[in-house]
């Protein structure tokens, strides 16, 4: 399955990305870079489509939800690859914290969505604006707990 | 549909107050989580910054409960909470400028919500309006 393999490449990426925390110069490790870089830019392209159908005062249309299901594909596969890289860091991450941010990024568009449907307008579009920013502020802070932060 | 919020009786979930609801909801759980994370991990350490990020957790959980409550009730609760919160934020903030010593850790308000991109401070007058407009009559 090219999902299943996408999965545990994300795992791979994470793993290195941990094993270089043994060399003092990469002391600050990094969430997946690809995974990050993979959430911000959806996120990114997600936010800037919303904006323009909320100047045109428009509900969100399909594109917008193929969209929203390609960015919640890859935050499922991060949940699963961040719990698996949590189990085989030997790092001092707080589990309870990281596992509660990637659950709450991998849950925010679903929310999100189905909250916005009862509302075919422009607040609408803004619910699921909201919940796409809900999910980039998130995965900058779960960058930053990977790397050690509280 | 007969879910909580999706009522479509209810003035204050509809329009502009379904993205209102979202963000005090969104807000509700980052600032429990952030409460229950810095209660629970070291409660010694800054007893006033933690007591009120659970404060404004309650605030916030408040607000966003009455909004999606709905009704003469709700609409009083969500505006004195609302109230509540824009005292909370502003007073917290400025303390936050002027006695940092009382804030060795950061609340949700800690300089007018610069952690959480000023939305802490945008939110309550948002709500404000958003209450001044769904008035019973």
């Amino acid at each position: 399955m090219r999902f299943a393999g996408g999965v545990s490449r994300i795992a791979d990426w994470l793993r290195q990305a941990d094993l270089g925390s043994d060399n003092a110069a990469t002391r600050v490790t990094r969430v997946s870079p690809w995974v990050l870089g993979a959430v911000l830019v959806l996120c990114g392209v997600t936010a800037v489509v919303l904006v323009v159908h909320l100047v045109r005062d428009r509900a969100a249309e399909d594109g917008m939800f193929v969209l929203l299901g390609l960015t919640e594909l890859v935050l499922l596969g991060q949940l699963v690859a961040g719990c698996i890289a949590l189990g085989s860091t030997e790092r001092d991450v707080e589990g309870t914290l990281f596992v509660s941010y990637l659950v709450g990024t991998a849950l925010a568009l679903p929310i999100g969505a189905f909250w916005s449907l009862a509302e075919r307008s422009r607040a609408g579009t803004a619910v699921v604006l909201l919940a796409v920013l809900t999910v980039a502020a998130l995965e900058v802070r779960l960058d930053a707990i990977w790397a050690g932060a509280v | 549909m007969t879910q909580v919020g999706t009522d479509a009786t209810n003035p204050l979930t509809a329009g502009w107050g379904r993205a209102l609801v979202f963000a005090y909801g969104v807000f509700a759980v980052a600032a429990t989580g952030r409460s229950l994370v810095q209660l629970s991990t070291d409660a010694d350490k800054a007893p006033l910054a933690y007591s009120l990020s659970l404060f404004a957790a309650v605030v916030y959980l408040v607000a966003t409960t009455s909004l999606l409550l709905g009704g003469r009730a709700g609409w009083l609760a969500a505006g004195i909470a609302v109230a509540v919160e824009l005292l909370g934020v502003l007073s917290v903030g400025a303390l936050s400028y002027a006695a940092t010593d009382l804030f060795p850790d950061r609340t949700v308000w800690s300089h007018f919500g610069q952690g959480y991109g000023f939305l802490p401070l945008v939110l309550p007058f948002a709500g404000l309006a958003w209450l001044r407009h769904t008035r019973p009559r």
